[in-house]
């Protein structure tokens, strides 16, 4: 027998295998990937960005609010989506995912490369609406790319902490619960989100205004209007990105756990 | 240095929690126990060898797969796979390890090639390299015309190649198969046997656990009969054979308890030893068939009507009665 398969394997290059498959199956799946995170956010401003300022319902300066709600809602919802539900069904039932579980390397690594995956897909998700959304609700009074360095720390850690959100629902969530997750969670959450109304308009309600901090999105929604509308009032950024650090650690943490609690009996 | 070595391994599941119902009277407190899946099992496989795990369903055969591919956490005890320690080098181990599940469970994403290419990547072989060893592959199992084609659109049979096609394809030492037979026509099975002598007469070590006599005693050098986790027999196939009792086993099933029957066989001349599992009764005895008629006189003074009888001639499935009072299947 040769004595290849005792060489060590890089675990980087494993890594980069499994992401290379990721994007592989995601790039042939791009048409379902963009109707199935996309069109919701673009329904949305087709109703609340087009139609309605139309009829004169809603002032036309609402679009410079609902813009930086609407990428946020596509980065995030992508990136929960890609990484929850294919882990669900391997876990589930197909167990298509053994055979990456088999690789030689340590079995978290696979996790993590779950979330990159999810946080490269959200960023293809928002950067497909931001166009469509712009191209829909015509210019957009305030709004700005100037701001580079808050817009990709805000994607980044955006898309990372949906993605481990994903990881922990997909690795601890039934398939048969799907359903579930997406009316008692996903709904809720873009709701109070603050992806239609900036954080700041809640003070009219200040138990909401407080009670929706414990919303991951709120601090997605802000951080993009941070970076693509800073003149519209916002969260400061130090609270953003901090949020957005530690809730990323939590649910790594959290989804680690429940991966390795289905990963290994 | 040995393909395998376990040390003294256990296995225990937790219990399944039982929910509680409101207004049910507590149920009084029982010992937190789980389920033993593998006890105090010692086991040690030659590099080369062709070893099976024999064992009905429930007997541990997948669990102990399960450790030996570091899928399955250990409770107690130690286990090495080429060399290194299945707990605590688990990377170490899937590299030098290739395996084959119960039920296939291949990338459906990918095509049938890019499944293999894919799988060989993972294991940090370059993807040329990859493309060529699983065009090989495929040609040496048969289903290289499915090459492009999507995994759904491979018979059973196929898959299965496909799967031992990717244990294969980062040259592993070790293989392992989890009853990979369990669900194929006749004429799959044996085309699969032929495939896995062939693997053998390479040189790999190869592990199948299964729960069909004949594929164990066809394949097998070695064989380690398993039941409720604990190693009954382990010998090679024929000098297991030459352990089942020598004699005959005469099965015959009442319309109701068999107990007294046994107690009649007992006695009866040339019976070695009877036994009675409900309206089963098992009767080993040098005189075979001769003795069906007093057995079933045996039954009838009692009132027993005989349903079905069966004869066995000493093989693997008699031994395995006699050492678990169960049928294999």
């Amino acid at each position: 027998m040769n004595g290849q398969s005792l060489d060590p394997v890089a675990p980087s290059r494993v890594f980069a295998a499994i992401l290379l498959r990721d994007l592989t199956v995601a790039r042939r799946e791009l048409p379902y990937f963009l109707v199935r995170t996309a069109l919701q956010p673009i329904l949305f401003v087709i109703v609340f960005g087009y139609l309605l300022p139309k009829m004169g319902m809603i002032p036309r300066g609402y679009s410079t609010t609902m813009l930086p709600g609407v990428v946020a809602l596509s980065l995030t919802l992508s990136a929960i989506q890609s990484v929850s539900l294919p882990m669900m069904q391997d876990f589930g039932f197909t167990k298509e995912i053994e055979d990456r579980l088999l690789s030689p390397v340590p079995m978290q690594l696979i996790a993590i490369e779950k979330v990159v995956a999810g946080v490269l897909q959200g960023i293809v998700a928002a950067l497909f609406v931001l166009p469509v959304a712009r191209l829909i609700m015509g210019p957009i009074p305030g709004l700005t790319f100037g701001n580079v360095p808050m817009l990709l720390a805000v994607t980044i850690l955006g898309g990372a902490a949906f993605s481990t959100i994903g990881l922990y629902l997909g690795a601890g969530i039934a398939p048969q619960q799907i359903g579930l997750m997406f009316s008692v969670i996903v709904a809720p959450m873009i709701m109070f989100g603050c992806t239609y109304y900036p954080w700041a308009g809640l003070s009219h309600v200040p138990v909401m205004k407080w009670l929706v901090l414990i919303n991951p999105l709120v601090y997605v929604s802000e951080g993009m209007r941070a970076a693509l509308t800073p003149g519209v009032p916002h969260m400061p950024i130090v609270s953003i990105l901090t949020a957005l650090v530690l809730l990323t650690a939590l649910f790594m943490a959290l989804g680690l756990r429940a991966f390795d609690k289905r990963a290994m009996s | 240095m040995n393909a395998i070595e376990t040390r003294q391994l256990r296995k225990v599941y937790p219990a399944p929690a039982v929910k509680k119902r409101r207004g049910a009277p507590a149920a009084p407190a029982a010992p937190p126990a789980g389920i033993v899946a593998i006890d105090a099992l010692d086991l040690t496989v030659g590099e080369g060898e062709f070893f099976g795990v024999l064992g009905p369903n429930g007997a541990g055969k997948t669990t102990l797969i399960g450790i030996l591919t570091t899928r399955v956490r250990i409770t107690a005890g130690e286990a090495f796979v080429s060399g290194a320690n299945v707990a605590t080098e688990s990377a170490t181990v899937r590299r030098r390890i290739g395996v084959v599940p119960q039920r296939p469970n291949p990338d459906r994403s990918l095509s049938v090639l890019e499944n293999l290419v894919f799988h060989a990547t993972y294991f940090g072989i370059g993807r040329t390299e990859a493309a060529r060893r699983g065009r090989e592959l495929l040609e040496r199992l048969g289903i290289s015309d499915k090459m492009d084609a999507k995994v759904d659109q491979l018979s059973g049979g196929q898959q299965q190649r496909l799967m031992i096609a990717r244990a294969l394809t980062h040259e592993p030492r070790v293989i392992f198969l989890d009853e990979p037979t369990v669900g194929l026509d006749p004429q799959a099975r044996l085309a699969l046997w032929e495939i896995l002598r062939e693997l053998h007469e390479q040189g790999r070590t190869i592990v199948m656990s299964t729960h069909y006599m004949e594929e164990a005693d066809q394949l097998c050098d070695r064989l380690a009969i398993i039941d409720q986790g604990r190693l009954l027999a382990l010998d090679a196939p024929a000098a297991l054979k030459a352990k089942a009792p020598g004699d005959t086993l005469v099965e015959v099933t009442f319309d109701g308890d068999a107990s007294v029957a046994a107690e009649a066989a007992r006695g009866m001349d040339g019976v070695s030893n009877a036994e009675a599992r409900g309206p089963v009764l098992r009767v080993f005895s040098k005189r075979g068939g001769e003795l069906i008629p007093a057995l079933i006189d045996a039954g009838e003074r009692h009132g027993r009507i005989v349903r079905d009888i069966h004869l066995s001639r000493p093989s693997l499935e008699t031994l395995f009665i006699a050492l678990t009072g169960r049928n294999l299947t």
